[in-house]
């Protein structure tokens, strides 16, 4: 069955998410220097730090489809990609909004933090057209994790050569000298941390159960109202599960062995 | 860039409110509109298995048909 623990993960992180706004604003003290502006950086930075490893996430599941050939990872893979895009968008506009209360400038051109998570985007968002161009699916889903893998290895490297930049402007708060969170923010820090994971989480799952339960009834369309009763599959970026699709009547039981509906994701479901 | 954080002291509440309920917002919005386009999904799934359904129903109902009409010759 598709979405195995989706109500455990959907209340986790309802709670989490609830809990954790609640510890933002009536638990976590106000910062000395910024005052209540800096109650952004528990959903600006949480979102940020989960963006970047879902990053490094889908291009480990990359690597897997390429070992495996097994396209479950391949799914897995865009969905991640999917998934921290939206968050990736989230991160850039919470991170200009507290820019222009701190800073006065919706965006800062000279801060490298900014300018390499922008950089990080807009490689990332690239995927989709990539994988948009290539309508072999199994071209499709061999080129998107070579990029995938690529351009997951670039996050760490940017990182880090920001991290190793002089100039700091952008707040160090985490394993820094001279930096650091108190105790009470860096509790409330972690809460928000793990509350953003899991609705990463539960955003994946939800997106991969959904994917998977679309392809399941097209492939019993096939099975019960034959190849005719299927529309034909358009160009898509979203990886296509299973084998090749033949035009077939009701009688010819298309989709039993070989069809495009007997991918092993359905198949183990 | 460090004169101009100098020059940028805490914001008093009621101009920082905004910026900090802006900040929550979006990212409530944009978790709300991603349900939303999930919520759509779900329905267009759900007709579809109507259809299926109803497919599965006729195709019975003849094959019972078929069946009796057998049987009574």
């Amino acid at each position: 069955m598709y979405g195995k623990g989706l109500r455990a993960l959907s209340l986790a992180t309802f709670a989490a998410v609830t809990a954790t706004f609640a510890l933002v604003f009536f638990y976590a003290p106000l910062d000395a220097d910024q005052g209540f502006i800096q109650k952004i950086f528990y959903v600006h930075v949480p979102v940020a730090i989960v963006t970047l490893c879902a990053y490094i996430v889908g291009a480990i599941f990359a690597a897997l489809h390429l070992k495996t050939r097994d396209r479950r990872w391949d799914l897995r893979s865009y969905v991640v990609i999917h998934i921290a895009l939206i968050f990736n968008i989230v991160g850039l506009l919470t991170g200009a909004i507290w820019a222009k209360a701190s800073w006065g400038h919706w965006w800062v051109w000279d801060e490298p933090t900014l300018v390499s998570f922008l950089i990080v985007f807009l490689l990332f968002a690239t995927y989709q057209p990539l994988r948009f161009s290539i309508e072999d699916p199994e071209r499709q889903a061999r080129y998107a994790s070579v990029f995938a893998i690529m351009a997951g290895a670039f996050v760490p490297l940017n990182f880090a050569a920001v991290r190793a930049a002089s100039p700091f402007v952008h707040p160090r708060v985490l394993g820094t000298a001279n930096g650091g969170l108190p105790g009470s923010m860096a509790f409330v820090f972690v809460c928000a941390l793990t509350a953003i994971g899991l609705l990463f989480a539960l955003l994946v799952s939800y997106e991969i159960a959904a994917k998977q339960t679309r392809w399941q009834l097209r492939a019993l369309r096939r099975r019960l109202l034959g190849g005719d009763a299927v529309a034909p599959l358009g160009r898509s970026a979203a990886p296509a599960l299973g084998a090749p699709e033949r035009p077939s009547g009701p009688a010819a039981g298309p989709a039993r062995g070989g069809g495009r509906g007997s991918h092993p994701a359905e198949a183990a479901s | 860039m460090n004169a101009l954080l100098a020059a940028a002291p805490a914001l008093p509440l009621h101009e920082a409110g905004k910026y900090v309920a802006g900040a929550f917002v979006v990212f409530v919005a944009i978790v709300l509109i991603y349900v939303a386009i999930m919520a759509v999904r779900l329905q267009r799934m759900s007709r579809e298995l109507n259809e299926l359904n109803t497919a599965v129903e006729a195709r019975e109902r003849a094959e019972a048909a078929k069946q009796a009409e057998a049987a009574s010759r």
